[in-house]
């Protein structure tokens, strides 16, 4: 008797939709009607408007079915979907579908293929190539592998990762430190948490060769609270990498020794902010520090540290494996490679998509997007998280690149982008920014801590009319003071949302002309 | 006051984490997770195990959002506030919630089965609007969805 292979996934969001449910009916029916099936809890493909999505083995490929219902499934059994046949959720062959068709992924090569604690599956799939790489160069040769890909930062900041290995590199000192910054606290940000619920190894991989290229002994993974489910497959393939040496002492019979270790953050949104992570991991209140010292040369305990978000470092492996030059033919201009791009809010089909640079806003809301949920007008859309301006409809033609993004004072930042219809009330949304930041200012600079607070109750009277001429100067005036004179981006860029907002849609403030 | 049981559990908290490189967090986080909350009383034993003063320690626990110091529900109902489970309606959920509840943010039932309290942002945005129970998270909920969790919760505190 043959073994079906069905693949359901274990990834949060999935989850979220009732993926344990349809797992556990597939189970149970399969059980009833003696059919041999072995059920493998892969990660999710990042097609959310179709999960729970169940995929088959077949001699084609894998086939997938979905959104799959627990009431579904004595259907599917009918229909003998575990030999791949037709049903009415079928979506043929998964590789197939036009939304993976149209991608590049790179770091996400894995991520809904493979099961996310397999080591087996993980070295079959290209797992630790780059590591092996790694272990025959010296450091040099890694940093400059990293620097000649172009890799920027994708937690938000864009910085050239590969210059800031070098200054960890340059800094004399016995002890360094690699931190992987996993606080994704930006709404409409879901791509540090896929790669760590469904593929963890290529994270710690990265941070293997962190630590190698700078020589740096220890990391931690600074992990936000709201992340369980993450937090226990970290742990779980932290253990598995220990016991099979590629983690601990002398890694893979090398003279390189790593530690690595998940730090369960507090929910602090300021704590993405990588002086107030280091501050937070030092058993402190998550306090933004003065720069300089760059946390590349005094970090962690004083140390020099590399601080990198999960998409960095989870791309590290492949441009060792494949070479820097493969990574950079990807993208255009400066904004080298590929950007995990996450549909959400209010879209017909949201998700991940992993594409070079260069693609347009419109391509993605409507090619991908396909419009919005409700199938009223897309009014605007949020690039970058709670501290990205909101785009109208005439920017919708801006290439994703970091460069073109700037010149409209918008920012490409950890990818993420949430789509409002015309319902939505900008006013509201400004004055939330403005609430956001005052809930989460770490408080230490005057602009953000107060500037949050007064900017609310300026909005407000706007919208009661009161001296709004007035009132709408004193509102730019207080987004220059911020922009300028905070400490961090928390308060440094709240005004980018609120101030696009002013001008993109004065009618909602109870403004009668248009503000340029 | 506090119970000798509680003092004495983190008093074995102190015990396995004071050495740690930066101890408060992981302390205040097996602490909260063992007791439910931080409770105020805890500040002085910590505070002498880990060399701080006082108002240090409960500056750090006031500083973070997760950490509570008073006793919460026997669940803990999350409600994403953020901007992608705004373009989905967030705003009605949190309504219909604090309706059918009866209380405001960080505040717990009478019967003290479920607090609730805001969250900005679970990660879940490709599945707005979201809501988080104990460790489950819930996507594109709706005033059903919500019923049905909260039901959940209530016959789980019976059985």
């Amino acid at each position: 008797m043959t073994t079906h292979k069905i693949y359901i996934p274990r990834d949060s969001s999935a989850l979220s939709l009732g993926a344990e449910e349809v797992f556990k009916a597939i189970k149970v029916e399969a059980s009833n009607r003696k059919i041999e099936i072995e059920i493998i809890r892969n990660g999710s493909r990042g097609l959310f408007w179709l999960e729970t999505m169940v995929e088959v083995e077949t001699a084609k490929g894998r086939v997938a079915y979905g959104p799959v219902n627990p009431s579904d499934v004595p259907s599917m059994f009918d229909e003998e979907f575990f030999l791949g046949k037709d049903h009415s959720l079928s979506l043929g062959i998964t590789s197939e579908i036009e939304w993976l068709k149209n991608q590049e992924r790179l770091t996400y090569a894995r991520v809904g293929i493979t099961d996310p604690v397999s080591l087996v599956d993980y070295e079959a799939h290209d797992g630790f190539k780059g590591l092996r790489k790694a272990l025959k160069l010296t450091n040099q040769e890694i940093v400059d592998e990293v620097t000649d890909s172009g890799l920027r930062g994708r937690g938000g900041a864009a910085f050239p990762t590969g210059i800031k290995w070098q200054t960890v590199l340059n800094a004399p000192s016995e002890k360094k430190y690699i931190v992987c910054n996993a606080d994704e606290g930006d709404s409409g940000t879901f791509s540090d948490r896929m790669i760590m619920e469904n593929d963890p190894f290529v994270l710690i991989e990265g941070m293997i060769i962190a630590g190698l290229a700078v020589g740096a002994d220890q990391g931690y993974i600074y992990l936000r609270s709201e992340y369980p489910h993450a937090q226990a497959i970290l742990n779980e393939a932290i253990s598995i990498a220990e016991k099979n040496g590629f983690l601990g002492k002398n890694i893979l019979d090398s003279e390189f020794s790593f530690k690595l270790e998940v730090t369960r953050a507090a929910g602090a949104y300021i704590c993405g902010e990588e002086t107030s992570l280091l501050e937070s991991l030092e058993g402190k209140r998550g306090l933004v520090r003065y720069k300089p010292p760059l946390p590349a040369i005094e970090g962690l305990y004083g140390k020099p540290t590399v601080v990198n978000n999960v998409i960095s470092l989870a791309t590290i492996p492949i441009i060792l494996d494949k070479g820097s030059k493969f990574y950079a033919d990807f993208g255009m201009g400066r904004s080298k490679g590929t950007l995990p791009i996450q549909l959400a809010g209010n879209l017909k089909q949201t998700g991940l998509i992993e594409k070079a640079f260069g693609i347009t806003l419109r391509e993605l809301l409507y090619d991908f997007g396909g419009g919005s949920a409700t199938g009223k007008n897309i009014k605007a859309v949020q690039v970058g998280g709670p501290l990205g301006a909101f785009l109208p409809e005439h920017q919708f033609d801006t290439p994703l690149d970091y460069e073109k993004f700037s010149e409209i004072n918008a920012v490409v930042g950890h990818g993420g982008i949430v789509a409002f219809d015309d319902s939505i009330d900008m006013s509201k949304l400004a004055r939330y920014s403005f609430e956001f930041c005052a809930i989460e200012s770490c408080g230490k600079c005057t602009p953000c801590r107060i500037g949050s607070t007064r900017g609310m109750e300026v909005i407000d009277k706007i919208k009661d009319g009161i001296d709004q001429e007035k009132n709408v100067e004193v509102l730019k005036d207080l987004g220059e003071t911020m922009v300028h004179g905070s400490l961090c981006a928390m308060g440094g860029m709240t005004p980018f949302p609120v101030i696009s907002a002013l001008n993109f849609f004065p009618k909602d403030f109870g403004l009668e002309k248009t503000e340029t | 006051m506090l119970s000798e049981i509680k003092l004495q559990k983190i008093e074995e908290h102190l015990t396995v984490l004071k050495d740690k490189p930066g101890a408060l967090l992981p302390l205040m986080h097996a602490i909260q997770d063992d007791l439910g909350y931080i409770p105020e009383e805890s500040y002085e034993p910590i505070s002498k195990a880990l060399s701080l003063s006082v108002a240090e320690v409960h500056g750090f626990v006031t500083f973070y959002h997760h950490f509570r110091t008073k006793p919460s529900g026997k669940h803990i109902l999350q409600i994403c506030r953020a901007e992608s489970c705004q373009s989905m309606g967030s705003e009605n959920i949190e309504a219909y919630c604090k309706e059918k509840l009866g209380i405001d943010y960080h505040q717990t039932t009478e019967d003290k089965s479920i607090t609730l309290e805001p969250v900005y942002c679970l990660g879940n945005c490709a599945c707005s609007p979201a809501v988080m129970i104990d460790d489950d998270v819930i996507g594109r909920v709706n005033e059903d969805k919500i019923d049905d969790l909260i039901e959940k919760a209530k016959n789980n505190d019976n059985s």
